[in-house]
C-alpha cells in the first residue's frame, strides 16, 4: 500500500464558499455543471426534435396547405420578435462579460435588460396569439378559417399546421418564461454580490440555456412564418 | 492500493467506542433525514422501496392475467377489464419498474462508489428525480384507481386518442413526468462518470458496470425526450382533437408509431444494458477471474446503445412500412446480435477455467446468461421479415420480450441485489433460502414463458381474454410457472427485510471481491470513502500474479 499524499486543492486557492461538499475543487464543480447543462440542452434538442420531425412529415405531405396557412402568421411581428430575441442574447452575453470584469451593478443591469427583452418577446407573442383567437385559427372545435384556400380538406390539414404552430411556439414561450424566472433569481443573487470574475458559472450555464432558447426560435421563425412568402 | 488524500472536510474514523461504526444508515434518523437526503445511497434506498412497490403492483396485474388465461373461456374478468389488466401491467412494469429498476437503485448506489466519488455530480437533482418519479407514479395510480387504461402500454393512435374512453391522459402525463426522473438520473450518471472519477481511475479501469450505465445514460438522455413530446402530443390530441395523429383529419397514426418506437425500442436497452453490467461484475467475482476481453465488452455496451437507435422500424413491419425500409431495419436489428453475443461469449470465456463458486448472485448470473441467450436468439428470428409476419402479435412476441425483460433485466436486478446487499445493508441473508429463490425464479420463469413460445408459434394471438380449448394445456403450464415465479420473487422480499434486523453482520467484503466499492466499509460512510482513493489498477484484479505486481509497484497516477 503506497501512501502518497495528494493535495486536491490548487496551491493558494482558498476554499470557496460556493464549493459543494462532494467536489474536490471549483474547477471540477464548474466543469461538471457546464457538462450537465450541455447534456440538458441535448435532451432539449431531442424534445423539440420530435416536433420538428412531425413538422417535416406534414409539410412534406401538405406543402401547399402549409404555405397557405403560413400566410396567416404575422411576419412583421415575428421579425420584430426575432430581433428582440437576438438582442436579448447579446445582453445575456454582456451580463457574463460584466461578471468577468467584476462589475456587479453592470451584471444586474444586463440581466434586467435580458429579462425586459424576453418580456417584450412574450408580450408580442401574446398579441399574436390573441389575433389567432380572433380569426378562429386555434385548433379544436372553434377552428374556422375564413380563407378560401383553407376550406374543406385543406382546412383540416391546415389545422395540423396551426396545432404545430401553437405547440412549438407555446413550448418555446414556456422555456422563455422559465428562463426569465431563472434570470430574475440570478439578478437578485448578483445584486447581493454572489458572482465575480472568479466565480460566475451559474451565469454561464443560464446563458447557455438562454442562447439555446434563442436558437430554437431562429429555427421556428423561418419554418413557421416564412414558408408562405414565395407561394402566392 | 489506496493512498491518502486530504479531503475538504476531514473525517475522523469512528474508533471502537463500543457503538457501531458510523455509516450512511445510522448517520441520521427520522423521516426527514430520508426525505430530504442528498446522499445517493439513501436515494437509492428510496428508489428501492418505491420500485419494489410498483413491481408488486405490476405482478398483481400479471397474476390476474394468468388466472384469467387458466381456462379457455373468459370467465374471471370481462374483456374490457382484461384489456385494462394487460395495459396496466405493461405500463407499470415498463415505466415504473424495468426502466428505473437497475439504474436508479443499484446504479444510484454504486456509480459513485465504483469510481471513487463522494456523491453523484448533482445530488439535489438526484433527489428531485425520485420526487418526480413518485409524482409520475401518482398520476398513473390515479388513472388505475379510476379504472385504468385499455390501450396497451403502447398507446397506439388513433385508438388511444379517439376511441378509448379510459384515463389515457392522466396515464400519459404520468409517463411524461416519470420520463424526467430518468433523464435526471442519466444526465447525472454521464456527468459523474466524466468528471468525478477518483485519481487514477482511467476510462479503461472503470468497472463494466459503469460502462454499461454510461451507455444506458446515453440512451436515456437521447431517447426519453422523444417519448416525452410524443406522449404530450397524444394527450394534446385527445384533449383538443388537433388531428396530428388522426387520419380523418389528415394526420398520420404511423408517425406516432415511429416516434413511440424511436424511444421505446432503445428503452429495451435501457432495461438490459445495466443488467449486463451487473452480470459482468458477478461473473468476474464468482469465477475469480478478470472479465475476458474487457475492452470489447465495454465497447459492446456502447455499440448496443448506438445500434439500438437504428432499429425501431422492426416494430412496424406490418404497419405499412415499405419493403426497402423494412429490409434495412431487419438487417440493422440483426446487427444488434453481434455486440450482444460478444458479451455472452466473453462471460462464458470468463467462466472457463475460473474458480467458480455457486453463491446466490452467481446462480442468478448463470440464469441470466442462458435466458438472455434464448431471448436474444428469438429476437434475431423476429428480425427476419418473413417469420415476423407469421408470429406478429402472437404469444411468440410476448415470450421473446419477457425472456429479455424478465429473464434478462429482473435476473440481473435480483442477482445484483443479492451481490450488493451486504454492501447496502451490512447484513447477510440466508444462503439456502436465497439459492432456493434463484432456482425457483429460473424454473418458474421457464415454465411461464417457454410454453408461450409454442403457443405463439401455433398462432395464439396476444391481448385476448379467451382462446380455443386446444391451447389450454400450455396456458395452464404457463400459469403454474407464474405462481412458482411469484414465490421466487416473494422469498427475497421476505429474507431481505428479515436480514436487516436479524441477519448476521457481513463484514466489509463477504465475497472477497475486488473493485473500489468493496474497499470501503459495509455499509459505507455517508461520504463513501474516508480518504479519497487513488486507483492504480484495473477493476478485476483477481489474478494473483497481477495482484503481486501491483503491490510491488505502488505508482499512484493522479488524473
Amino acid at each position: 500500500m503506497a501512501s502518497t499524499t495528494i493535495d486536491t486543492h490548487a496551491p493558494g486557492a482558498a476554499h470557496h464558499p460556493a464549493l459543494q461538499h462532494h467536489f474536490d475543487n471549483m474547477e471540477q464543480q464548474k466543469e461538471s455543471a457546464t457538462l450537465g447543462m450541455w447534456l440538458f440542452l441535448v435532451t432539449e434538442i431531442m424534445f423539440f426534435g420530435g416536433l420538428f420531425t412531425a413538422y417535416v412529415v406534414y409539410r412534406h405531405a401538405f406543402p401547399g396547405v402549409f404555405a397557405a396557412a403560413s400566410h396567416h402568421l404575422d411576419v412583421t411581428l415575428g421579425g420584430i420578435n426575432t430581433a428582440v430575441l437576438i438582442c436579448s442574447s447579446l445582453t445575456m452575453a454582456l451580463a457574463i462579460w460584466s461578471a468577468q470584469i467584476n462589475r456587479r451593478k453592470l451584471i444586474v443591469f444586463f440581466l434586467l435588460a435580458t429579462i425586459a427583452l424576453g418580456s417584450v418577446f412574450l408580450g408580442i407573442k401574446t398579441v399574436e396569439y390573441r389575433d389567432k383567437f380572433h380569426h378562429h385559427l386555434v385548433p379544436g372545435t372553434s377552428f374556422a378559417p375564413d380563407d378560401p384556400h383553407l376550406q374543406g380538406v385543406a382546412g383540416q390539414q391546415s389545422q395540423i399546421f396551426f396545432a404545430l404552430y401553437f405547440i412549438m411556439t407555446g413550448l418555446h414561450a414556456l422555456h422563455m418564461i422559465i428562463g426569465i424566472g431563472v434570470l430574475a433569481v440570478l439578478a437578485v443573487l448578483s445584486w447581493k454580490g454572489r458572482y465575480d470574475a472568479h466565480y460566475h458559472n451559474p451565469l454561464e450555464c443560464s446563458g447557455l440555456y438562454w442562447h439555446f432558447v434563442d436558437i430554437v426560435w431562429i429555427f421556428l421563425f423561418p419554418l413557421l412564418y416564412l414558408i408562405g412568402a414565395h407561394a402566392r | 492500493m489506496n493512498t491518502t488524500v486530504d479531503t475538504a472536510e476531514p473525517v475522523v474514523p469512528s474508533p471502537e467506542t463500543g457503538s457501531e461504526p458510523r455509516n450512511y444508515l445510522n448517520a441520521a434518523y427520522g423521516l426527514r433525514s430520508w426525505l430530504l437526503t442528498r446522499d445517493h445511497k439513501r436515494i437509492a434506498i428510496l428508489y428501492l422501496i418505491s420500485v419494489t412497490a410498483f413491481f408488486a403492483l405490476g405482478s398483481f396485474f400479471a397474476l390476474l392475467i394468468r388466472l384469467e388465461l387458466l381456462t379457455p373461456e373468459g370467465d374471471l374478468v370481462s374483456p374490457d377489464t382484461y384489456n385494462r389488466l394487460f395495459t396496466m401491467h405493461g405500463i407499470v412494469m415498463v415505466f415504473f419498474f424495468l426502466i428505473p429498476g437497475i439504474p436508479a437503485v443499484l446504479g444510484n448506489f454504486l456509480v459513485p462508489l465504483m469510481i471513487g466519488a463522494k456523491d453523484l455530480a448533482f445530488p439535489r437533482i438526484n433527489l428531485a428525480s425520485w420526487y418526480i418519479y413518485c409524482l409520475g407514479g401518482l398520476f398513473t395510480l390515479w388513472s388505475i384507481v379510476h379504472g385504468g387504461v385499455d390501450t396497451g402500454w403502447t398507446f397506439y393512435t388513433p385508438f388511444s386518442t379517439h376511441y378509448s374512453n379510459t384515463y389515457v391522459i392522466s396515464a400519459a402525463l404520468g409517463i411524461f413526468i416519470t420520463g424526467f426522473s430518468s433523464i435526471f438520473t442519466g444526465l447525472n450518471f454521464i456527468v459523474t462518470i466524466h468528471r468525478m472519477r477518483a485519481p487514477g481511475m482511467t476510462w479503461f479501469r472503470l468497472p463494466l458496470f459503469i460502462w454499461s450505465h454510461y451507455a444506458t445514460s446515453l440512451i436515456i438522455v437521447l431517447g426519453t425526450p422523444v417519448i416525452a413530446i410524443t406522449i404530450l402530443l397524444v394527450a394534446a390530441e385527445k384533449l383538443l382533437h388537433l388531428g396530428i395523429f388522426d387520419p380523418a383529419l389528415g394526420g398520420d397514426p404511423v408517425l406516432f408509431q415511429h416516434l413511440f418506437w424511436f424511444y421505446s425500442h432503445p428503452a429495451v436497452y435501457i432495461m438490459i444494458l445495466p443488467s449486463m453490467g451487473v452480470i459482468s461484475e458477478l461473473v468476474a467475482a464468482f469465477a475469480r477471474k478478470p472479465v475476458f476481453g474487457y475492452k470489447v465488452v465495454a465497447f459492446a455496451s456502447i455499440g448496443i446503445a448506438v445500434l439500438g437507435f437504428l432499429v425501431w422500424g422492426h416494430h412496424m413491419f406490418v404497419a405499412g412500412e415499405s419493403v426497402y425500409v423494412a429490409t434495412v431495419f431487419s438487417v440493422l436489428s440483426m446487427l444488434v446480435a453481434i455486440p450482444s453475443a460478444v458479451k455472452v461469449f466473453n462471460w462464458t470465456f470468463t467462466l472457463y477455467q475460473g474458480s467458480i463458486s455457486l453463491q446466490t448472485p452467481m446462480l442468478y448470473a448463470l440464469g441470466f446468461i442462458g435466458l438472455f441467450t434464448l431471448g436474444g436468439l428469438t429476437g434475431v428470428m423476429l428480425a427476419t421479415l418473413g417469420l415476423d409476419v407469421h408470429v406478429h402479435d402472437t404469444y411468440f412476441i410476448v415470450a421473446h420480450f419477457h425472456y429479455i425483460m424478465v429473464g434478462g433485466t429482473i435476473m440481473g436486478y435480483l442477482g445484483g441485489l443479492h451481490y450488493w446487499w451486504p454492501k447496502i445493508s451490512g447484513k447477510l441473508y440466508p444462503a439456502f433460502l436465497s439459492r432456493l429463490s434463484a432456482l425457483l425464479v429460473f424454473v418458474g420463469f421457464n415454465l411461464t414463458f417457454f410454453p408461450q413460445f409454442i403457443l405463439g408459434y401455433l398462432g395464439m394471438p396476444r391481448r385476448y381474454w379467451s382462446y380455443p380449448p386446444e391451447f389450454q394445456v400450455l396456458n395452464v403450464l404457463s400459469t403454474a410457472g407464474a405462481s412458482i415465479l411469484g414465490v421466487g420473487y416473494l422469498l427475497p422480499l421476505c429474507y431481505f427485510i428479515w436480514s436487516m434486523r436479524y441477519g448476521k453482520n457481513s463484514g466489509d467484503n463477504p465475497w472477497g471481491a475486488v473493485g473500489l466499492e468493496w474497499d470501503t466499509s459495509s455499509p459505507p460512510p455517508t461520504e463513501n470513502f474516508l480518504t479519497t482513493p487513488v486507483v492504480t489498477h484495473g477493476p478485476y484484479e483477481y489474478n494473483p500474479k497481477e495482484v503481486h505486481d501491483r503491490t510491488s509497484q505502488p505508482e499512484a497516477r493522479v488524473g
